[in-house]
């Protein structure tokens, strides 16, 4: 048993979902057979949102109000890294602003990547870090993958204080088991027949991880109180379950409204798990992808005092249900459609500029001028308050990323090039005082107006076509009302 | 205390070229046709012309930077000759440095340019501005229409404006123009528009449709400049004086602080009050016989009226629906050759195009169109976003 565990958890759902019996219709023609899977609705990414956005925002949940100085970490966890070579957690670990000292990796390759990264830096124990896990994953049109996929992420801080869950043991199992693959210059992934996946891969290879972990931990399978198996195969948890002699609870696999998101279902449904358990309950996650991964943790008495900014359920519960499904597909650029001319401006980002002022784009830092206390963004040489002008030197930043903000003028543009029309922009009034600009993103059937409240949240801003390279940059989405 | 350009600088010729979807003409060519009525008009000489203000906004679809294609095109050898840009204020940049290039006494005669190709983008409306590598990075991106559409929500938040109030106000600012156009022949659009037409059409940027916003158009235009006294040696007798120039040009207040509602346009209220004092006038809405504003779309030109204190605060609405603003309404006529909304807006020429208008009214040469006894015309540009902008005022009238 490790004083070192898990001290807070958060989730990030992408808002839009798009109603599965849209998708089935699309491909009624062709495929009629997925009309048998047309239940519910799957979470899609917005054109705007990737692994990299999606994590800071499960990170943002997962660390809520708590002060971030003492980070000394990040490992990101993904299959779908927007970036091959130039570190995806270090654009995150900007957004989040974290101390430069932190140290940063990307981990992937296999959707056993999510759990077992989690069992290796639990097992590490080293400092205040910030594991996050998140997928967007691709697939054919009018493939069952289209059906049952999802995008989220799932977040968690390790430390010593404050351990809201330890952890008791781990275990794993590797195999030349190749249920699914995906090669680095192709979109999608490629599998083997379901049957075999299950009854040769799940049911025999998790539980021999999970007997190592049992052992690791001292505990047997009695002795677990939840189940969090995450598989794009229906029921797969359940059979699995039974496989194992396991008679507690089975994590809902979130399957009606979310989908499977890959490398961070596990933790994802890990993160909904931990928000409902009780003090002492115990959790067996499974990962699993060319073998399997068994992770025991123990819930503390320290749960109850830690509350995520949303939590899972709010996350899924706040939602734009649509549909269109060339939208998804569009976003997913599965389909090109016609966007015009003036669709081909280059967005091409000077990166010596990027890296310049990195240092109030990445985390949104707006200066607070000691003088006469506005708080300004951007950041520019003097203070902008007409009373003032005093040079900017003396400004202490002061992130806008967690202030109150509302709608003070808007407007629906058709006319701009944008891949989710209308472009919604309009200044944003923060109650500190400041204004700037925005874009605000996933406005849902009820519009927004002045006055409407707004949150912040980290997107792709521009993305350049040509070099594939996307500049990131902060945007608003109103608050649901009841999430 | 400087004393101001009031009654310095007199425009003895101008011109105008036909404004609209010019397939048929090049930047060069369409300098050319507003160049030699100038010419004319002035009865100088290219030779006499010893400096030169050219004014182009956009360099992908026009004659690329410098001065240099207005020279080559002019065959004006060896002159100083100075390309402006400053948005949708260029025009009106172009005849500031004209005139104060006389004013000064520098030089006796001085030309203003300017000319925009807009045609040549291959689609409708503004080219995307490119906002610098730094600006890229964090601000949206947004068209010409969806900045000053933020004017409405502002201005509906502020004083509690229905849409649908609005909506109609904006409507007649349309309808007015379009009634003007008819009898403009330069005028790119010159049919009318019925009301129910305007109303419904497509939006463009809520609360903006297709025809809330002006035209695109080719075009270009001039004037030359000297002193009164030159003017008046060459035997001209109806004198039209510049009695003032002024602009304003953001500072980050509107668009970073909380100092400014988003009801109305800073710059323009700073460059009226300069302008009125440059000008001596003491009551807009009495004194003004005709504007010219910016009327790149409706919303614009109907919270000018505030901006310019022709209307009061609150009230531009009730002003705009009881036809103050008509050409025969018994107010202040506003766009009466049509307005940006008929002859659309080459950037570079647009805000010598109103002067042109003023200066034609002001000599009584405007045909079926001429307004009785005009004395003074104010013409306005704003260019950029309401809230992060250049506001620039020209006021012409007889000496």
């Amino acid at each position: 048993m490790s004083d070192y565990g898990i001290t807070g958890f958060g989730a990030y759902v992408p808002r839009l979902r798009l109603a599965r019996a849209a998708i089935a219709n699309a491909h009624g023609w062709m495929a009629p057979s997925l009309k048998g899977l047309a239940k519910g609705e799957r979470s899609f990414a917005s054109w705007d949102e990737d692994s990299i956005t999606m994590a800071v925002e499960a990170a943002r949940d997962c660390l809520a109000k708590q002060k971030r100085d003492s980070i000394s970490g990040l490992t990101l966890a993904s299959t779908t890294f927007p970036y091959a070579d130039l570190q995806n957690s270090v654009i995150a670990a900007g957004a989040l602003g974290l101390s430069a000292q932190a140290g940063t990796s990307d981990i992937g390759g296999s959707q056993r990547a999510g759990v077992a990264g989690l069992v290796q830096a639990l097992r590490r124990g080293e400092g205040d870090h910030l594991f996050v896990a998140a997928d967007r994953l691709h697939a054919k049109p009018a493939s069952t993958m289209e059906m049952t996929y999802g995008a989220g992420a799932a977040a968690f801080r390790l430390g010593s204080e404050g351990v809201v869950a330890r952890l008791l043991g781990a275990g794993s199992v590797l195999a030349q088991f190749v249920d699914h693959f995906r090669s680095s210059d192709v979109s999608y992934d490629y599998f083997w027949e379901e049957r075999w996946i299950r009854d040769e891969g799940y049911a025999k290879l998790i539980p021999q991880a999970v007997k190592h972990a049992l052992a690791d931990a001292g505990l047997a399978i009695a002795e677990i109180q939840t189940l969090v198996l995450a598989s794009p195969l229906k029921g797969a948890a359940g059979t699995i379950g039974k496989t194992l002699g396991f008679t507690g609870e089975i994590a809902d696999g979130l399957d009606s409204a979310v989908g499977y998101t890959g490398l961070a279902h596990p933790l994802l449904m890990l993160a909904g798990a931990l928000q409902t358990a009780k003090p002492g309950d115990r959790i067996l996650t499974i990962g699993f992808g060319q073998g399997a991964e068994a992770l025991i943790l123990e819930v503390t008495d320290a749960v109850a005092e830690y509350a995520p900014k949303r939590g899972l359920a709010a996350v899924i519960a706040d939602k734009i249900v649509t549909s269109d499904y060339l939208r998804m597909l569009s976003f997913y650029r599965g389909v090109e459609l016609e966007w015009g001319m003036r669709g081909e401006a280059a967005g091409k980002a000077a990166l010596t500029t990027l890296y310049r002022e990195s240092y109030q784009l990445s985390a949104f830092v707006a200066g607070k001028c000691k003088a006469c206390g506005f708080v300004q963004f951007p950041q520019l040489a003097y203070c902008v308050n007409p009373e003032c002008r005093s040079p900017s030197g003396q400004f202490i930043a002061h992130p806008l990323t967690d202030e109150p903000a509302k709608v003070l003028t808007y407007t629906a543009d058709w006319l701009s090039y944008y891949p989710a029309p209308p472009l919604h922009v309009g200044f944003v009034q923060f109650d500190i005082g400041a204004r700037l600009l925005m874009e605000t993103v996933d406005i849902g059937p009820e519009g927004i107006d002045t006055g409407t409240p707004l949150r912040v949240v980290f997107r792709i801003k521009e993305p350049d076509k040509i070099r594939s390279f996307n500049r990131y940059f902060w945007k608003t989405t109103p608050i649901s009302k009841g999430v | 205390m400087a004393s101001g350009i009031k009654d310095k600088v007199a425009i003895i010729g101008m011109g105008c070229s036909k404004f609209g979807e010019r397939w048929d003409a090049g930047s060069e060519a369409l300098l050319a046709e507003a160049f030699d009525e100038a010419l004319a008009d002035a009865g100088i000489g290219r030779e006499q012309i010893e400096a030169a203000w050219f004014g182009s906004c956009i360099d992908s679809v026009n004659v690329g930077n410098s001065a240099i294609p207005a020279s080559t095109a002019l065959r004006l050898d060896g002159i100083p000759f100075s390309r402006m840009e400053n948005m949708c204020a260029t025009g009106t940049e172009t005849l500031r440095g004209a005139a104060y290039a006389v004013a000064s006494g520098a030089v006796d005669f001085a030309l203003a340019i300017g000319v925009e190709k807009l045609k040549d983008t291959g689609y409708g409306g503004l080219p995307p501005a490119y906002k610098g590598t730094f600006n890229d990075l964090w601000l949206p991106l947004g068209s010409a229409p969806a900045g000053f559409a933020q004017l409405a929500a502002g201005y509906r938040g502020k004083y509690g404006v229905s849409r649908e109030d609005l909506k109609r106000g904006l409507a007649h600012v349309s309808w007015k123009s379009h009634q003007n156009g008819v009898d403009s022949p330069k005028a790119h659009l010159r049919k009318p528009v019925a009301m129910e037409t305007i109303l419904n059409a497509p939006m463009i940027a809520e609360p903006l449709g297709l025809y809330d916003c002006c035209g695109v158009s080719d075009g270009a235009a001039a004037a030359i400049v000297t002193t009164p006294e030159i003017a008046r040696a060459l035997g001209k007798k109806d004198l039209v004086t510049i009695k003032a120039i002024q602009l304003s040009i953001s500072s980050g207040i509107e668009s970073t602080t909380n100092l400014w509602d988003g009801s109305y346009v800073r710059n323009t209220r700073a460059a009226a009050t300069r302008a009125y004092t440059e000008a001596g006038i003491t009551k807009p809405r009495e004194q003004l016989s005709l504007m010219e504003v910016h009327d790149c779309f409706s919303i614009t030109e109907l919270v000018t009226m505030e901006d310019l204190f022709i209307s009061k605060d609150g009230e531009a609405v009730t002003d705009v629906l009881d036809g103050f603003y008509d050409r025969d309404g018994g107010g202040i006529p506003c766009q009466v050759d049509g307005g940006l909304k008929c002859f659309g807006h080459p950037i570079g020429a647009s805000g010598l195009r109103m002067a042109y208008e003023n200066y034609t009214q002001l000599l009584g040469r405007a045909g079926k169109r001429q307004l009785s006894n005009p004395s003074l015309g104010l013409s306005h540009n704003l260019g950029g976003v309401p809230y992060l902008g250049i506001a620039a005022i020209s006021i012409l009238g007889l000496a």
